[in-house]
Parts: C-alpha cells; structure tokens; sequence
C-alpha cells in the first residue's frame, strides 16, 4: 500500500508550516528564549517544584504571533496551551471568538508547535485557564486586536472610535446605522504589526454570548466517530516503526547486544544501541515488535530495589535530605508546650502512575536539514531544546509538532518516546513511529510522588487550634526535560544525561514571599513568609517543613503533584482533630478559615449535600455495612481555584471494602469559561481521584517494579461502581479566571478517608484504601 | 507472509502480512484506521474493540488469520462525523469523553452488547463494562451515553 502523509500533518506542515515560522521570525514576533524561572521550575527538583511546574512561557508581545485575520475576515489564532482531554481547545475558541465578535465556526486555532505558536511553557498545573483567559496572552492579544480593529473601523467609516463596536466579524456603529466595515476589508490577510496593549479592554462577561455558554466540545464528533487524529494516527511517508528494549531492572547497563539474534528476521531494519538505549527498527509495527521481544541482549544487573513493604520508614529515616521551610512562625514549640492537648498522626501515600490508557508513541523525522517530531509532550518548546541536546543538533533545526496523545495527567511517557523516535529516526535515516509496550511505559515512568506527612497539631481549653505543625518526606529523581534535562526521563538518562536529582541542604528560615504552590500549607493558617500572609486560615502559629529525598524510580508530575498528597494529610488531619474535640467537620473547618470564597465552596457543598451536622463518627464498632460522609477542601495551588467535595461511602465492615456512593462538590474557579466542559472536569478529578485512593499504588520487587498492566496497576473500570456526582458551579465574572482541572481531584483522597472515619469510626491514614488496609484500620479501632 | 482478505466496515481488504499479526496491527498501520487504539496489547483495556460478526473482539490479541473472510466493524464504520450512528451521538450528547482514546473500546463494547441485549439492564451494561478502562474519569457520562442510546434504540 503506498503510503501517503495524513492531511493534517501535511497541512500542518505546509499551510501553517515554515512559512509562518519564517513570518513571525522575520517581524521578530516569536521569543524562544527561556526565563531562568520557567527552567528552575521546570527542573523540578526542589521541593517547591511542583509549584512552578505550571509556570508559563515568554508568550508573544507581538499581535501577530496569537492573531490573524484572513482575506475572508475569518480568524486564526496561536496558542501554546494545548489540548490535552479537558477541553481547552474547545475553550480557548470560544475566547477567540467572543471577544472578535466572530462566529466559532470562524475562528481557527493552532495549539502548541514551536513553528507556528508562542512559547507559553508548560500546559499543566491548571494553569491554562489562568494564563490564558485573564488580562494577558491569548486573551489579551484578543482584546488588542479588537481594539486595533475598531480603530481602523473609526478611519475608514470617518467616525470616533467610541461610536463603535464589533459584531459578526465587523467593525459597526453603535446607535444601529446601517454602517459596517467587515474585518476582511480592513485588514484580511495583512498583520497588525501591533505590540499587545496591556490596558486593552476585554469584553465584560456580561456581554458574552459564546464564552460563558457550555458549547459543546468541537473535537468530540472526530473521537467518537474514530476521525480524530492523536500522535498515534500520524503517519508520514516512507516511514518505520520502532519498539524500544528497556533495561530490565533499574540502573542496569548494556553488556552486549546480540544482533545476531535478530537478524533474517521480516522487515527488521536495525538494531539501534546508544548508550543504555537499545531500539529495534523495522518495516512494519508487529516485526518491531516481534524483533524487540526476540533481540538478546546481555545486561549488567544494577543495584537492587530498597524494600517495598518498609519503604516508608525508610523514606523518613534518610539523613541526606533537601529540606525547606515554607512557613515558620518560631513560636510552634512553644506554643505546642503550652497547649491544653495534643493531636498527632501521620499520613502515608505510595508512588502512583499517571497510567495514560493508551501508551505513548511519536513520530520524528531526523534528517540532515532538520528534525520534525510530533509529539503529545506538554511543553514542545522545552522538547524541542532537549530533543536538540539528544541528537546533537542546533534548538532552530528542530520543530516540534503537538498531538493530542491519550490522557496525560503530568509527564506520561509523552516526552521519552519522543526521544526513542527520534533516536531511531536519526540512527536510520528515514522517519520512525515509536509506541511504547505497556510494561516499558509503566515500568518507566516518572511517578507521582510517595510521602510520608506527620501531622501535629496544639488546641486550646475551647478545642480551637492554637498551632500547626507539618513535616513531609517526599522523593525526587528526575521529572520535566525542561529546556536542558533530557535525563529527567527515561531516555535522555539511557544515552548518558543525568537526572536531576535533589541536593541536599539544610533548612533556612522562610524569607520568601509566602506561595504555597504544592498545598504544602494547611488551609486553616494564616501562612505568612517573606513579610506576606497569604493563608486562607487563622492560625498564627504555624511551621512546615519540607523534606525531599532521591527516589529509587523517576519521578515527575503527576495530576495535583504534591498537592494532592499534602491536601490528602491536611484535609484529613483538620478531621482528626474536630473528632478529637467532637465538632463538627464542616462547622469546625469554619471555625479556622478565613477565606470567604473557601468557606463559600465548603457551605454550598455541604449544603447541596444535605448535610448533617454533628461530630464524626456516626458508629465506633460493629458489623456489616455502614454509612457515612466526609469533606475536604481547598484553594488548590494557594491560590488557583477554589474546591470542596462531600462524599458518601458504605464501607463493609467485614471485608474492609468501600463503595463511595455519592460525591458533590463546589467549585469556584472565577469566571465560568465553558460549564458542561467544567463540570467534566469537576467529575473526572473525582473518579480519577477515587481511583487513586482506593486502588492505585506502584509495587516493586527487590529487582524491577512489578506493576506492569492493567492487572498489576488496576485502577478504576468503567464497569465498576462509580458514584453519583453533583456540581454546584460558583460562576464569579468579575474574578481572575482560575484553575479547574486539578481541583476535585486534590480534595477526593481525604474526603473519602473522612468519610470512612465518619461510618466507621477507623481512620485509615494510608492510601490507597485497600480492603485489607480498611480491614486492618477497623481491627484496631479505639487502639489509636 | 500471507495474503489475508477481509471484509472491514463492508469493503473487501486484501492485506499481506505475518498471519500472526494481530488485527489490530492490520487495522490500524496497513489500513490506517482510527478506531481501534492499542491501550495495552494483553486485552485489559478494551481500546482495540472492534466488532467481528456481531461479537465484541479485542482486535491487539486477534491474529489476522483467525478473521480472514469475517466481517469486521470498526468505530469509522459506524457512523461519520456528518451522519454518526445513535451510539456515537449518544456519546456525543453526553460530551462523554474526555480525551477520547478510550472511547472507541467503550462504544464497541456498548454497541456489541445493547444490539444483542437491546433492553440491557445496568447490571449487565456493567458487566460488560467490567474490563473497559476509561483513565480520564468520564466514568458517569459514559454510562449515561449507553443508557441513552439503549433507550432511543428501544423506543
């Protein structure tokens, strides 16, 4: 069969390809450069990392790098916000298209190509909404070029700007004259050759008729109908498929490769080994595969595997730690001292997998003149600076092309195929599709991180918490390429980069402006540093500490990366305590918080919930299946949208196992860009983060992981028993517009755990909540 | 190599390829489909599904050579995005997905299943679905879409 390029490759390619790059260059609209804050954070090594895993790129000041306006006054705008499942693209069109008084059906957006697009670093961390939907970037370029487009609409109609405004794709006088000036006439095909005015005026969301509305999501009809084209459907000519061959035990090393082994076999084209790295290339996809299963290959075994079962311990007793102070009042010792009573615990959580349902795969072509890869990497500019260190080449000969891959959560295996295709691409010559087997993925990922969060907490004659105090172990090796870290992955580290790793160093008092990007901070203190008290709460007295330690696996972002973890321990230690003093949980949360749109999130779930307002547990002892609900909340990332989840659980007392039944949550993330697409959102953070809290952990032996598929990682299937999900949606027009795809997700973990405690009275401080961990928590209830 | 007809979305195919290579494999690189999506190669996920005479198979553990002459209904096969079948709208009505790779095994599995058990009951919608894996969480609108469609089907 001859093989021909999928059209939106070759139109990606051609149409929208070199020319716009050479477009934007000449008129020296596009800046590649990296800050050397997006590439601190982007390292992710220290333990405020996660915090700055979202943080954005240089965007564009140049009109023309986001807008443009075509011959027939149609729109096409440039993002570097790609679509990753949460329906971004569907609202960033809406942006565009409100705010040019354009139909949707006019405005055609370009995502995340390092020819064609700004560099905006990473889409992740719910950041997208926040940088693309507030006065900056795409919605900013937006405001400008309406503005620009009144302003022409003002010389060529000879009337004052003020008289004007836009509608339907034209310039129009507002008393309703017949008078109009379509944007095609005024400046279709031609650029602005404007710089973005950051006083440009945005459209008041009152005035929305698109943005706002829950339009539905224009790339589904392509998915459901089998149309759509992910990185896995891009095909080019005369390209190769390749299958990788990965080590099989952690820091193991390349003795010999037997090529012999595979040779005569069909369609095989080569044996590719760099390094550690060993890739087999061949005709067709199934002779990879046969080939990579057949290759032999000597290997020099690496060190074992700390123990599984004590890795916990293990984790809080390593001395050579990265350590910081987020927060530290100076007076927690004291005024632990002299408190009426003490509560304490400590929370475990495992390393988890962001599991993509599908593996990940790309297609590079490395030729002499150039490389092109496409990719479903979340940050295609960092690609390409890394993609260039892999291969030797100059960061302008290589472009990276965004595709949607399935799911992504943080750094799936999106990042390390790309390099394995262009690895073979570059050894063959010719192009290479790569996808990863199940186990490879899995067995390489970069993890979401383990912890361990020891909780301790000082309340007063009248049960109100007088002091706070919060000490975590976390790990680290690894994480996002960057710009300059391809080891920060699989593949960069198997052809001799290093990961990142972290250094360790003593705590320093907090002097920092207070940011509490990782939730390392409970909600309920007043979080001052650096001269400023950001804190949603009102404990003064308050200490955390943040310990980071080198991982035996890679480890990476993974969907609310230490935010889930710390909110996880938080949320449920807030719980301890009201039952140690027989409050209420809701009320007993309010008692502490400040914020009034948190308080507000928590009320109005609560409320939608029906909630009954007592102390925790309902029951201390029994049999059989029993009932209960618990809350959680938070301000995710300290200050990117609001979130409170109320769940409902059974727990079967003799087998340990938990059916959550019901969950409703409020959310609060400003103003509303596209509802249906939010409460999406809302309900998938809640099942993946159910998936998580009940099911998902990474095993290992002494000598590999043994979480491989689908049975040994099982997370949550369609046909198994989901909840009943209600979202009550807080729409605030006149807020910054916030994140929403972490948020649920952040809150699920301890609201379930509470409500465990709250129909059983055992409180399980481990996840996930397996069966036989619920089972052993109501063995020894009343011991702890 | 063997040349392997097949009957895919009502087209006779004519492929030459390793007997042992999965359907999915055929499917996807020689006849460059959309549809069915590797999601694991060990049948754990569903996201190969296609239809193979009325039955839902997963296509990433079927050699070619055990379909040869079937008749073989991928997701395309069903509807376009102009005309989807009822079971894509469903989905589409629902904005049951969200970033789709999944979709294909979830709707194949669905339509195998509601065309032999139009009145499913939810019992057996989940027991279906029992070894379909969703990894976004559109979990209730995915239920929610089969539902609808099996109640316009029997309506």
């Amino acid at each position: 069969m001859t093989r021909s390029m999928t059209s939106d490759a070759l139109a990606a390619l051609t149409s929208a390809g070199l020319s716009r790059r050479a477009f934007v260059k000449a008129s020296g609209a596009l800046i590649v450069a990296f800050s050397a804050a997006r590439l601190a954070g982007d390292l992710g090594i220290a333990p405020d990392s996660a915090a700055a895993q979202g943080i954005n790129g240089p965007g564009s000041n140049d009109l023309d790098s986001w807008i443009a306006i075509n011959a027939d006054g149609s729109v096409t705008a440039y993002t570097g916000k790609c679509e990753l499942g949460t329906g971004l693209f569907t609202a960033q069109t809406q942006l565009v298209a409100e705010e040019l008084s354009v139909p949707i059906d006019r405005v055609r957006l370009f995502q995340c190509d390092t020819s064609i697009t700004p560099d905006q670093g990473t889409t992740s961390g719910a950041q997208s909404h926040p940088a693309n939907f507030n006065q900056s970037n795409l919605a900013l370029a937006c405001a400008t070029a309406r503005e620009t487009l009144v302003q022409l609409g003002a010389a060529r109609l000879g009337l004052p700007a003020d008289q004007l405004t836009t509608a339907a794709g034209a310039v129009i006088v507002r008393n309703g004259a017949a008078r109009r000036v379509s944007y095609g006439e005024l400046i279709g095909g031609r650029q602005f050759s404007v710089p973005l005015n950051r006083e440009a005026t945005r459209k008041p969301a009152s005035e929305w008729t698109v943005l706002g509305q829950p339009i539905p999501r224009l790339d589904i009809p392509a998915m459901a109908t089998g149309q759509f084209e992910y990185a896995h459907n891009v095909r080019v000519p005369n390209m190769l498929h390749g299958r990788v061959v990965r080590p099989p035990t952690f820091s193991a090393t390349v003795g010999a490769v037997d090529e012999q082994s595979v040779q005569g076999m069909p369609g095989v084209v080569r044996v590719v080994v760099r390094d550690n790295f060993i890739g087999v290339v061949a005709e067709k996809p199934w002779q990879a595969e046969r080939a990579a299963r057949q290759l032999k290959v000597a290997w020099n075994q690496g060190t074992p595997l700390p123990d599984h079962q004590t890795f916990h311990q293990q984790l809080r007793s390593q001395t050579a730690t990265r350590d910081t102070l987020i927060v530290d009042s100076g007076d927690v010792d004291a005024k632990l001292a002299g408190a009426a009573s003490i509560v304490r615990a400590t929370y475990l959580y495992p390393y988890q997998m962001h599991a993509s349902i599908g593996t990940a795969c790309a297609v590079a072509d490395v030729r002499n003149d150039g490389v092109t890869v496409w990719s479903s990497t979340q940050n295609v500019f960092a690609l390409q600076s890394t993609m260039a260190m892999v291969l030797g080449r100059e960061p302008d000969t290589v472009r990276i092309v965004f595709r949607l891959g399935p799911g992504c959560y943080g750094v799936n295996g999106a990042d390390t195929v790309s390099y394995d295709a262009a690895l073979m691409s570059q050894a063959v010559g010719r192009p290479v599709r790569v996808q990863l087997r199940r186990q490879d993925e899995m067995a390489w990922e970069n993890y979401g991180l383990a912890y361990v969060l020891d909780q301790r907490a000082g309340l007063d004659a009248n049960g109100t918490i007088v002091s706070w105090d919060h000490e975590s172990w976390s790990v680290s090796r690894g994480g996002r390429p960057g710009g300059n870290s391809p080891g920060n992955v699989v593949t960069g580290s198997l052809v001799g980069f290093d990961a990142a790793l972290p250094a360790p160093r003593a705590a320093e008092p907090p002097t920092r402006e207070y940011e509490n990007g990782g939730n390392d901070v409970p909600s309920y203190v007043t979080g001052c540093s650096g001269g400023v008290c950001g804190g949603t709460g009102t404990i003064r007295s308050e200490r955390v500490l943040s310990r980071v330690v080198e991982s035996p696996f890679f480890t990476g972002p993974l969907r609310s990366p230490a935010r889930l973890q710390n909110t996880f321990a938080h949320e449920s230690f807030l719980d301890e305590i009201a039952a140690s003093v027989k409050a209420d949980p809701v009320q007993y949360r309010l008692r502490h918080l400040g914020d009034p749109r948190l308080r507000e999130v928590l009320t109005t779930a609560a409320a939608k919930a029906g909630w009954d307002t007592r102390p925790s547990p309902r029951a201390r002892a029994g049999q059989g299946v029993v009932t209960g609900r618990g809350v959680a909340c938070v301000l995710y990332e300290g200050d990117n949208g609001y979130c409170s989840v109320v769940a409902e659980v059974e727990v079967n007392q003799d087998t340990g196992l938990v059916v959550v039944r019901r969950c409703v949550a409020a959310i609060d993330c400003g103003p509303i860009s596209n509802p249906n697409g939010l409460r999406n959102q809302v309900e998938g953070g809640i099942i993946h983060g159910m998936s998580r809290a009940l099911r998902e952990e990474v095993t290992w032996s002494a000598e590999r992981v043994t979480s491989v598929d689908w049975q040994t990682y099982r997370p949550w299937y369609l046909g198994d028993e989901v909840p009943a999900i209600e979202s009550v949606l807080i729409n605030r027009p006149d807020a910054e517009a916030a994140g929403a795809g972490e948020t649920s997700i952040t809150v699920t973990a301890a609201a379930i755990g509470n409500a465990i405690f709250d129909a059983t009275g055992a409180r399980v401080r481990q996840i996930p909540f397996t069966p036989e961990r619920v089972k052993a928590a109501l063995d020894t209830r009343g011991a702890g | 190599m063997s040349v392997i007809s097949l009957t895919v979305n009502g087209r006779m195919q004519t492929v030459d390829v390793d007997p042992a290579t999965p359907l999915l494999y055929v499917l996807s690189d020689d006849l460059e489909l959309r549809g069915p999506k590797f999601g694991c190669g060990l049948s754990q996920c569903g996201a190969c599904t296609v239809i193979v005479n009325g039955q839902a198979t997963r296509s990433c553990v079927t050699p070619v050579e055990k379909v040869a002459g079937a008749a073989i209904t991928t997701l395309e096969g069903l509807g376009s995005i102009e005309n989807p079948h009822p079971i894509q709208q469903a989905f589409i009505d629902e904005q049951a997905m969200q970033c789709g790779f999944c979709v294909n095994g979830v709707i194949m599995t669905a339509k195998a299943l509601i065309d032999r058990t139009p009145n499913a009951s939810d019992a057996q919608i989940r027991e279906a679905m029992s070894t379909v894996l969703c990894r976004c969480g559109a979990h209730v609108r995915m239920m929610a879409a089969i539902r609808r469609y099996a109640q316009g089907r029997t309506a």
